[in-house]
């Protein structure tokens, strides 16, 4: 049914893509306002024995039995990773470190060592290091179905203890809600969402797809219903997109690589350019301010002359305001725009005065100052 | 919500024998206290006094090595319901995407449970306490734009939307300007007139007398637990906090 489009499968790449970008970008956003985000990627690491230990039991490379491996040792490296922080005093990024270490040493080590078995069945396991999008059937994208339609449920149903959870876990608990299992069960989520990427992307880098859309579209919104919106928006464009790059011609280029590059450069761009947060939107906001402060005080010093040489109309001359100025280099502009306003007047060749309206202008500001 | 003519009135808080270690180092050792209900209770001792500790030990947050905790006759899960509580401002992330209207719901979720989602009724609980902490022209503002007091205010709301018969205040006033300190004082006073008990760790020794019926001065051990006029006493604030410290007076 999603063989509609000209090039055989594609519509089952896109559909699956798709469907799992949505999905880690939506899921992601929790690990990353948790300051969880390397959780996703030790989870990910660690599917790869269980991966192969499947393959081996059942003698097959059905996405199903493959997958059940991979959930199997994830779920179990996620519990080892909570068991140590809250059971030990080693800190959570040791018990990352040392979880994902062991557990993705432990499956390239039985990779190599069924890769080197003389029949040919396990050939093609090595592509869940970086994904294949290419190989995905129309079972795999029902199987991806499967497992994104109860996450995005589970997601629905627990988004106000999940939003809980991740602002303030101690409040949550003093409101009588069972914190520890909560992180369990958005733990779990984790795992399944990982393994529904393996195939797509890879163990080395789902957790790119994971935390990537999530940061970026923490740029762009202040709401946290848009910003997993927003991620999972992101997520699927960078499925998409990736798929089809990596699909063209007959090189077939792995998946993974091509999906992280481009929702690393979503996130460069939102970090750059998104309004409010972004860099070049916060030092556009710096130098506009700071040159109307530098429009104030060069008014609010003219006037300041004017009263203590009252009764004179001589004016000021441009020496004299950079004499007093804090940023003398920058006084000439100010001044130009000044008389631009209306707000200064130039009485003789190079020497000025405030206007009244320059006089009401600064009154205006400073009336402001003082209050609470 | 107290009935004082009730044949046994229960104490807000009762604590046996509590104590509560980090590893091998006790933090809080053989606490006995029995709060009255109706008092505004200052917690008051030197740094690493126990105060944070002793909190989040009525609230059940951390397990004690020894010892119970009773919250008005009830046991910690049950009673938790009655508890509202306002966490120190530093522990939270307050860049996180929210408003400050989304935060003082949060408060709603207890009595809402697992699956009902906020209503017209929550909103309306919303509003009504951030009117009285003096935030409703703020309540679409993002968290992350509030100043310390501002952000102060928004965890009393979301405490006040609770409705609670005792409040747990861990460090309300710390870094705060004076005039968010007097309303938050007003608060406690209205709240206790309701007959809410409210128990908030307080640094201020000066202000103790101005603030508190009641006061628990503790080291790791009890020093002394009792009306503020009995017990905040030179020779007391001298065990707590050892000699250097004195009222001024």
């Amino acid at each position: 049914m999603f063989e509609s489009l000209s090039v055989p499968g594609l519509g089952s790449v896109i559909a699956g893509t798709a469907m799992l970008g949505f999905l880690c970008g939506t899921l992601g956003t929790f690990a990353v306002l948790r300051k969880q985000s390397l959780m996703g990627d030790a989870i990910s690491h660690a599917c790869l024995p269980g991966l192969i230990v499947a393959f081996l039991l059942f003698n097959s490379k059905e996405s199903w039995a493959l997958m059940l491996g991979a959930a199997i040792s994830g779920t179990l490296a996620a519990m080892i990773i909570l068991g140590i922080s809250r059971y030990s005093r080693v800190k959570e990024d040791s018990s990352l470190a040392i979880t994902l270490s062991v557990f993705f040493g432990f499956g390239l080590m039985l990779l190599t060592w069924v890769q080197r078995r003389p029949d040919a069945a396990q050939a093609g396991l090595a592509r869940f290091l970086f994904g294949q999008a290419a190989t995905l059937l129309d079972r795999d994208v029902w199987l991806l179905a499967a497992i994104a339609i109860p996450c995005l449920i589970t997601v629905f149903i627990f988004w106000k203890q999940f939003q809980l959870v991740c602002f303030d876990r101690s409040f949550a608990q003093s409101l009588g809600f069972p914190v520890f299992f909560i992180d369990v069960l958005l733990s779990l989520l984790l795992v399944m969402v990982i393994v529904a990427g393996l195939e797509t992307v890879g163990v080395v880098l789902m957790s790119a797809l994971l935390v990537a859309p999530a940061v970026a579209a923490r740029q762009w919104t202040n709401k946290l219903e848009i910003m997993a919106l927003l991620a999972g928006i992101f997520g699927a464009f960078s499925g998409i997109a990736g798929s089809f790059l990596s699909n063209i011609g007959k090189t077939s280029i792995p998946t993974g690589p091509v999906i992280v590059l481009l929702i690393t450069l979503i996130v460069l761009l939102s970090i750059l350019f998104a309004p409010a947060r972004g860099i070049v939107w916060l030092q556009f906001k710096h130098w506009r301010d700071s040159n109307v402060l530098q429009l104030d005080s060069v008014l609010s010093n003219l006037v300041n002359l004017a009263k203590e040489h009252s009764g004179k109309q001589n004016g000021h001359s441009m020496a004299m305001l950079k004499g007093i100025s804090s940023n003398p280099s920058g006084v000439p502009r100010s001044v130009h725009k000044l008389l631009e306003m209306g707000l200064v007047f130039e009485v003789d060749k190079g020497l000025y005065i405030p206007t009244t309206k320059g006089e009401e202008y600064l009154h205006e500001k400073t009336s402001h100052m003082g209050r609470p | 919500m107290t009935r004082p003519h009730d044949k046994k009135m229960e104490f807000a808080l009762e604590i046996n024998d509590l104590t509560v270690s980090y590893k091998d180092k006790p933090v809080l050792w053989d606490i006995d206290l029995e709060i009255p209900q109706g008092a505004l209770v200052g917690i008051v001792g030197p740094n690493g006094a126990g105060k944070t500790t002793l909190i989040k030990s009525i609230l059940g947050l951390l397990k004690p090595v020894a010892g119970s905790a009773k919250i008005l006759g009830l046991e910690i899960d049950q009673g938790i319901k009655k508890i509202a509580y306002v966490p120190q401002r530093g522990s939270v992330d307050w860049d996180f995407p929210a408003t400050v209207f989304d935060v003082v719901q949060m408060g709603t979720y207890g009595k809402l449970g697992w699956l009902r989602r906020p209503g017209s009724n929550e909103k309306k609980l919303t509003k009504d306490a951030l009117e009285k902490v003096g935030m409703l022209e703020l309540a679409h503002r993002q968290i992350s734009q509030l100043s310390g007091g501002q952000q102060q205010r928004v965890f009393l709301a979301r405490a006040l939307v609770q409705h609670a018969e005792i409040y747990l205040m861990d460090e309300p006033f710390q870094g705060v300007d004076s005039t968010t300190e007097q309303s938050i004082v007003e608060l406690l006073r209205e709240l206790r007139n309701q007959g809410a008990t409210a128990l908030v760790v307080h640094h201020d020794l000066q202000t103790v007398k101005d603030y508190f019926d009641w006061v628990v001065l503790l080291n790791v051990r009890k020093i002394a637990a009792g009306p503020v006029s009995e017990v905040f006493t030179e020779t007391n604030l001298k065990l707590a906090f050892g000699s250097r410290v004195s009222l001024g007076e």
